[in-house]
């Protein structure tokens, strides 16, 4: 018995290994979180039109996901005749691979993370950028004019709404003066503080929203002007790629905003009795609560026009955020605390 | 070998090809992919430098917002490779002399390279305990502030410039006014009349 424990010991003491596994177990964790968000969303959704939702398969629905995965799995691959088939195929691997590599850097709770960068912030930033091109990407390889316009508006919606979250997250790291998102839960933030974030947290609540495409901001997909959007010839598991990058994302911003403003694994509300409870189980509450938001913002608000949207960006987010840059920087000044 | 040094022979090696790609393909879209599959390289190596805040700037403001862009326009052009080989070919000896001209300029700069005065060497050691972003920008605020300050000017200009050539008034389209929809009032648009039954409004 002892050899066998003592032969797991020496295997556990080779890194890659070690890495492996806990890349495996976050992953596989993401995952089973995207299938059980889908089946939330459907079951909150319900609840707020006054329907069941899903109820027929498994208890309560349960098992309503794994139907919908093997559904996918089961069908077949359409390629059309006009795409771009490298490239057709390579966008939705690479948007759900962005998905998924950038959890690699999110804290689940203290020292649970598997890169602590020293420049996680950027990382995260970084990795989320590159998802426009998945979306246009698969848009032009589609060879089809509504997956090109699907795919135009999509690209323009997320560059457009990325530059209002730079400026925040310049707001937090002003405040916490670190780029690393351990450092960033854990850095004090007194009243003022709080306060001078506050109305960052609510603007990047609604940049998110838009930022993953999500309702009101779905317009990529708007099934009512150009059908299914960048995704509208993929069927099968090629749009099941596409679906479960979409919710991971959802959970990934989630997890971000938990991150840098609701104090990450920390008992909420900074009550130093709740931590008997392990910080894995705040994180998770805290990130649940966005999700939530998200849900209930798409069950309760209708689409925004094209042009309102960009309105929105470029001359409301980003003025507001531009100038409350400068006045965190002032206060970060005046108060001291931060670098 | 260590796992550092087969890491950048890897990242180099594709950094190359894909830089090479760039330049023999024939789709335009390709090029632009190829690109950033080039910068997503060098930023490998930035990260094996230890420049691990140049590497992830280098992703977020090249591959994605700059490239996005050029992808932009690329996606729309519809070319004819034909027609762009015949026309290529005629612009061959113009290309090449600003090819030469702008190889011998870098070969100057390289060749008479010096540090701006005032800085102590062109290259800065990071000092212990201080993170590669931290220790940046005290650099380029105290050493470099000048150049710095010039460098935003520059790029302010080149975007009001732009905002300027392109900007145009259009008095045949409609656009929403936010401000004069939100200060209607029902009396401006609305007139309440009590009609007398039978005599009509």
């Amino acid at each position: 018995m002892d050899a066998v424990v003592e032969f797991f010991a020496w295997l556990w003491a080779f890194w890659p290994l070690r890495v492996v596994v806990w890349t495996l177990v976050v992953t596989i964790g993401v995952l089973l979180a995207v299938a059980y968000l889908t089946y939330a969303e459907r079951k909150v959704m319900s609840a707020m039109q006054r329907r069941q939702g899903p109820m027929t398969v498994g208890p309560f629905g349960l098992l309503q996901p794994v139907a919908d995965g093997v559904k996918l799995f089961a069908k077949e691959m359409v390629i059309p005749a006009q795409a771009d088939k490298t490239l057709f195929l390579l966008a939705p691997m690479g948007l759900f691979v962005l998905a998924l590599a950038a959890w690699a850097a999110i804290p689940f709770d203290k020292g649970w993370v598997l890169a602590n960068l020293n420049v996680g912030v950027l990382y995260v930033l970084a990795i989320s950028s590159m998802a426009v091109y998945g979306v246009v990407i698969a848009g032009w390889a589609s060879g089809s004019r509504y997956a090109f316009l699907g795919g135009l508006r999509s690209a323009a919606q997320m560059v457009s709404y990325e530059v209002s979250m730079g400026l925040i997250i310049v707001c937090v790291v002003l405040c916490t003066g670190s780029l690393n998102l351990t450092e960033i839960v854990e850095a004090p933030r007194p009243a003022w503080m709080q306060l001078l974030l506050f109305p960052m947290l609510v603007v990047f609540l609604i940049s998110i929203l838009a930022e993953t495409n999500r309702a009101p901001f779905d317009l990529p997909e708007g099934e009512s002007e150009i059908t299914g959007g960048f995704m509208v010839e993929y069927g099968s598991m090629a749009f099941a790629l596409f679906f479960l990058a979409e919710y991971a994302n959802m959970i990934l911003m989630s997890a971000m905003t938990t991150t840098l403003f609701l104090g990450g694994w920390l008992p909420p509300f900074g009550i130093g009795a709740l931590a008997v409870v392990p910080g894995i189980f705040w994180f998770v509450a805290k990130t649940a609560a966005i999700l939530f938001f998200f849900i209930w913002a798409r069950a309760s608000l209708p689409r925004f026009r094209y042009d309102q949207l960009m309105r929105l960006g470029w001359k409301v987010f980003l003025p507001f955020t531009l100038v409350w840059v400068v006045v965190t920087a002032g206060a970060v000044l005046a108060f001291g605390g931060g670098v | 070998m260590t796992p550092a040094d087969l890491a950048f022979f890897v990242l180099a090696a594709v950094l190359l090809a894909s830089a090479l790609g760039v330049v023999f393909t024939r789709n335009p879209v390709h090029a632009v992919l190829l690109l950033v599959l080039t910068f997503f390289n060098a930023a490998g190596v930035f990260i094996l430098l230890g420049a691990e805040f140049l590497a992830m700037l280098l992703i977020i403001v090249y591959v994605g917002a700059v490239m996005v862009l050029f992808l932009f326009v690329v996606m729309m052009l519809r070319v004819d490779p034909a027609k762009m080989r015949a026309q290529g070919r005629a612009a061959l000896p113009l290309g090449l002399l600003v090819a030469g001209v702008l190889m011998a300029e870098m070969a100057a700069v390289a060749l008479s390279f010096a540090a701006l005065p005032g800085a102590a060497s062109p290259a800065f050691a990071l000092p212990e305990g201080v993170t590669d972003a931290r220790a940046l920008g005290r650099v380029l605020y105290t050493d470099f502030v000048y150049p710095f300050q010039v460098a935003g000017l520059i790029l302010l200009i080149a975007m009001v410039g732009a905002i300027a050539l392109t900007q145009r008034a259009r008095p045949d389209i409609k656009r929403q006014s936010v401000a004069d929809q939100t200060a209607r009032r029902p009396g401006d648009a609305m007139e309440i009349v009590k009609v007398t039954p039978r005599t009509g409004a």
